[in-house]
């Protein structure tokens, strides 16, 4: 039973991770249509920015707190800053463009990132500074659910009731809805659908660092690598919820990271990402629209 | 006379909304039919539950080919109904802009000729004749609606009025039996709309029967031997070019209810 | 032509990318020995490169717009790209071609084994662009999967041959098939999904290929791959090593030209017709009586038929194959050269696949920026040219024939 327990915490520790990315891609789709394929190697470039800044601030002596409240606002501050750029610089010019070509785009911009930071840093995997202490009060349930997992966990959920409240109430989560249904229509009525849309590019970027920096100091090491697998799985969920659909996007990660941890604690680890790619497939032969999204029919 | 089609209690639900409400149609060979009605009223709906490209919620598609048995469209996929005799031009045009004018005329004969990836590649004397007859059956058309000239043009680069004759000459392309032109006239000056005018009664001179959505009310007054009117999705009257245009319903659906 | 205002943006934008770099350029940590390096000569160089970048792609962009100005109110008639016109008129491509053919004939004979051999790679790629080429350049079906049909050739001769011991002649066109095979079936199920969505399950699919390769051992002998593979017989004839490379070479030569033959065949005919015709507008298509499904179907088929028999002379020329060969990056490449030489065009193609693959090869102290440059010219070619180098050019009928 304390293992069925260990395997279910692992599953909703990695759901609300692929959750966290998982919420950029089906943002950015709702709102332009489009697979942001360089959004994995945003996650990436976050979990880079967390360990570079970390390191930095532990060797010139700051006390613990420090080096994480400035570590996760640096790593929200850069990976958003490179979400908005490459929106400007990749996608923005081909707005009116053919379908393809932001796609390819956005493929080249991913391939252009994951190398950037091979370049830049290292090709090795790089240890990662455990940044969550464990809880003392955490110690009696400590095998079958870490410090770590509950931070994820808390961390995730209060990051994910903000972006709630943010689409729901507040002026700019208005105009980005309005954005997703209508680009038209939205900027007749007078949004500014490029601020909004680079306001979609932030969040989600900033979503996907927060993931970043827990999974990196979960796990404990990264490389320029991880953004890509991360990147495919987080949009499996996205997927399998129904893209462009925020509770969709978030109901799919849980899925998804709940039978891959059963999956792996039960059956075996070597397909692990070959289950993953596989219920992909699946979900878009079979039902394209996924769990909460709808059919679309295209006008003639 | 038989009706060549003959469309039965068409419905098309969306979601909760219906866009058609058992319309019923029917053209006679060699008839020049007109499909009027408000903005929203469901024409190009019908249109595209006609074409196959909607599967429509209820209703029967009867195709008669004369010679021919009849023959049921309903859900047929587009390029089936296509091959059965049914082809359509569209409201906002769809060519093919980075095709030459001919290659868009050519590719209207797809559906008529048969060469395989075998005849492709290796160019036996079949696939050369069909490759020939292509060209010169396409040419053929062109010239009738005067676009010849331009044949190796990109289509991206006509002026407006004749990429709408040439989405009507694709659509000749396929042999069809009935022609359904989408608001041919849409964006056209009155000349260009005049020689509209020409070409779709010379087609029908020829045997085709048209059926076409149209809101130049003088076009469609000139040309047509039947209308319909449609608004709501529901047919609210129908009958020859006078009997529609002094209706009181028609009168009162285009202009409001405070006349 | 740049006013001020274009100065005080570049600055901006320099600045903005000083900025952006900075954590990830500037600062090298060494999480270990707890040690951090400044390198602040990377600023400078980032603060440069971003400013003369910025001042070029903003004249670029205001002479586009100019001769665009021009084109529309006729002062200069829109003329077809030298590059195009050269690929497209038969007293210009047939000296190019004879030259072409004859340098490449001669090439062993004027260069190293070590040149040749990466010659070989250099045409490999020019069949896989111009297989991928049917598929994403001419019937625009964006396929990121394509090495995984690559991988089925290379495997199949790969297990073929140690198996049950069957030459190269034979079981390249059972890779041909095995391709086609696999293009079907998984072609069947997803051509129906909108672009990205194929894009997507396309490269799922190619993971999946790589990733069985990878784990199921008993089959494929997992990651450490199979080696000793056979090299293409001649009559039986015992070759040494360097005549073996250089009939490798000429096989490969013949592969290309035979490609070269079939997609230029196939484009212009009624099947390339629709091709091209789906890949401008599919409801239009099937409104015009294609059936977009086997339309679809024939050129994916097509594709994977070309990576299947090219997979199997990368076997045959490597005598080594393992799944780490078979990566979505490898499909960046392919996809690269097609993008980059002009989708839909063959001379594109083939410029395309010889620039990316000998280019890294000669200039060594690139190829660390191999894929990074890569990368860069999918998303610059998307945006300043996505035609590519050598456009296409529709072809013409003469009237009087």
């Amino acid at each position: 039973m304390d293992y069925f327990i260990e395997l279910f915490f692992s599953g909703l520790t990695r759901g609300s991770i692929y959750a966290l990315i998982a919420l950029g891609y089906t943002m950015v789709y709702g709102i332009i249509g489009l697979i942001n394929f360089a959004h994995g190697e945003i996650y990436m470039i976050g979990a880079f920015t967390a360990l570079i800044v970390s390191t930095v601030l532990t060797i010139y002596g700051f006390p613990l707190l420090a080096v994480i409240v400035l570590t996760a606002l640096a790593a929200v501050i850069w990976a958003a800053s490179y979400g908005y750029t490459i929106e400007r610089l990749a996608y923005r010019p081909l707005r009116s463009a053919p379908r393809l070509s932001p796609l390819i785009s956005a493929i080249g911009m991913s391939i252009f990132l994951q190398n950037y930071v091979l370049l830049a840093q290292t090709s090795d995997f790089q240890p990662f500074p455990a940044l969550i202490p464990e809880f003392d009060f955490m110690e009696p349930y400590a095998h079958i659910v870490g410090s770590s997992d509950l931070a994820i966990l808390v961390v995730s959920a209060i990051v994910m009731i903000l972006l709630t409240f943010m689409i729901k109430f507040t002026r700019t989560g208005k105009a980005m809805r309005a954005t997703a249904q209508d680009r038209k229509m939205a900027m007749l009525v007078g949004i500014n659908v490029d601020n909004v849309i680079s306001i979609t590019f932030i969040t989600g970027s900033a979503l996907a660092a927060i993931g970043g920096l827990l999974i990196a100091s979960h796990i404990g090491q990264i490389n320029f690598y991880i953004g890509f697998i991360a990147g495919i799985k987080a949009f499996t969920a996205a997927v399998l919820g129904g893209i462009g659909s925020i509770p969709g996007a978030v109901l799919g990660s849980f899925i998804l990271g709940l039978t891959e941890a059963f999956a792996t604690g039960y059956v075996s680890s070597d397909y692990e990402d070959v289950f993953a790619f596989s219920l992909l497939v699946l979900i878009l032969i079979f039902k394209p629209a996924g769990l909460l999204g709808k059919a679309t029919v295209e006008k003639v | 006379m038989e009706p060549i089609l003959d469309v039965k209690n068409l419905t098309m639900d969306f979601g909760g909304i219906r866009a058609l409400d058992h319309l019923s149609l029917q053209i006679k060979p060699g008839e020049i039919v007109a499909l009027i009605g408000p903005n929203g009223a469901g024409k190009t709906t019908f249109f595209n539950c006609i074409t196959g490209i909607y599967k429509p919620t209820k209703g029967d598609l009867l195709l008669n080919p004369p010679g021919k048995k009849t023959k049921k469209l309903n859900g047929l996929k587009p390029n089936k109904v296509t091959e059965q005799g049914l082809a359509r031009t569209f409201q906002n045009i769809r060519l093919f802009p980075n095709m030459t004018v001919l290659e868009n005329v050519m590719i209207g004969r797809h559906c008529r000729t048969k060469s395989k990836i075998f005849g492709a590649i290796f160019r036996d004397p079949r696939t050369k004749k069909e490759e020939k007859e292509i060209v010169e059956q396409s040419l053929e058309i062109l010239k009738k609606i005067n676009l010849d000239k331009m044949a190796d043009e990109y289509a991206k680069n006509l002026p407006y009025g004749a990429q709408r004759r040439l989405e009507i000459a694709r659509a000749l392309a396929t042999e069809p039996i009935v022609l359904l032109l989408d608001e041919p006239a849409a964006g056209m000056n009155p000349q260009e709309t005049q020689e509209l005018d020409e070409l779709i009664t010379k087609i029908r001179d020829e045997g085709l029967a048209i059926l076409l959505i149209e809101h130049d009310m003088k076009l469609v007054m000139n040309i047509s031997d039947h209308i319909f009117v449609v608004d709501y999705g529901k047919k609210i009257a129908e009958g020859s070019p006078e009997e529609i245009g002094k209706n009181p319903d028609v009168i009162k659906a285009y202009l409001g209810e405070d006349i | 032509m740049l006013s001020f205002k274009d100065f005080r943006n570049g600055l901006m934008v320099t600045l903005w990318f000083v900025f952006l770099t900075f954590p990830l350029l500037v600062i090298k940590i060494n999480p270990i020995e707890k040690s951090v390096v400044w390198r602040w000569h990377n600023m400078l160089y980032v603060a440069c490169g971003t400013f003369v970048f910025y001042v070029l792609s903003r004249l670029y962009l205001a002479r586009k717009k100019e001769q665009q100005q021009k084109i529309k109110t006729g002062i200069v008639e829109d003329k077809v790209a030298w590059s195009a016109k050269l690929f497209s008129e038969p007293k210009f491509y047939i000296p190019i071609a004879v030259a072409g053919c004859l340098f490449a004939l001669a090439f062993p004979t004027l260069f190293s084994t070590y040149q040749v051999n990466i010659m070989i790679t250099a045409l490999m790629y020019v069949v896989l662009g111009l297989g991928l080429n049917i598929v994403v350049g001419v019937a625009g079906l964006l396929d990121l999967g394509y090495v995984a049909f690559y991988a089925v050739g290379a495997y199949a001769y790969a297990l073929l041959n140690m198996h049950f011991g069957l030459g190269f002649w034979t079981v390249l066109p059972i890779g041909g098939l095995l391709g086609a095979l696999f293009g079907i079936l998984l072609g069947f199920p997803v051509l129906r999904l909108r672009g990205d969505y194929l894009a997507i399950v396309t490269l799922g699919f190619g993971e999946i290929i790589r990733l069985i390769l990878e784990n199921w051992g008993e089959f494929s002998q997992g990651p450490s791959g199979i080696s000793n593979i056979a090299r293409p017989g001649l009559f039986g004839i015992d070759l040494s090593l360097e005549m073996s490379i250089n009939f490798m070479y000429y096989l490969t030569i013949l592969m290309v030209i035979f490609t070269i033959f079939v997609v230029n065949r196939l484009q212009d005919s009624r099947i390339g017709r629709a091709w091209f015709a789906l890949r401008e507008d599919e409801i239009a298509c099937q409104a015009m009586g294609i059936d977009k499904m086997k339309t679809k179907l024939t050129a994916f088929a097509l594709g994977a038929t070309w990576a299947g028999m090219a997979g199997v002379m990368f076997a045959a020329k490597t005598t080594f194959v393992n799944p780490a060969s078979f990566t979505f990056l490898e499909s960046a490449i392919i996809l690269c050269i097609v993008v980059l030489g002009g989708m839909g065009s063959i001379p594109g193609v083939i410029v395309g696949a010889l620039v990316l693959i000998l280019l890294p090869e000669y200039l060594r102290a690139f190829s660390d920026y191999r894929m990074l440059v890569f990368g860069a010219i999918l998303v610059i070619m998307m945006i300043f040219r996505p035609q590519g180098i050598i456009s296409t050019v529709r072809r013409t009928y003469s009237l009087k024939d």
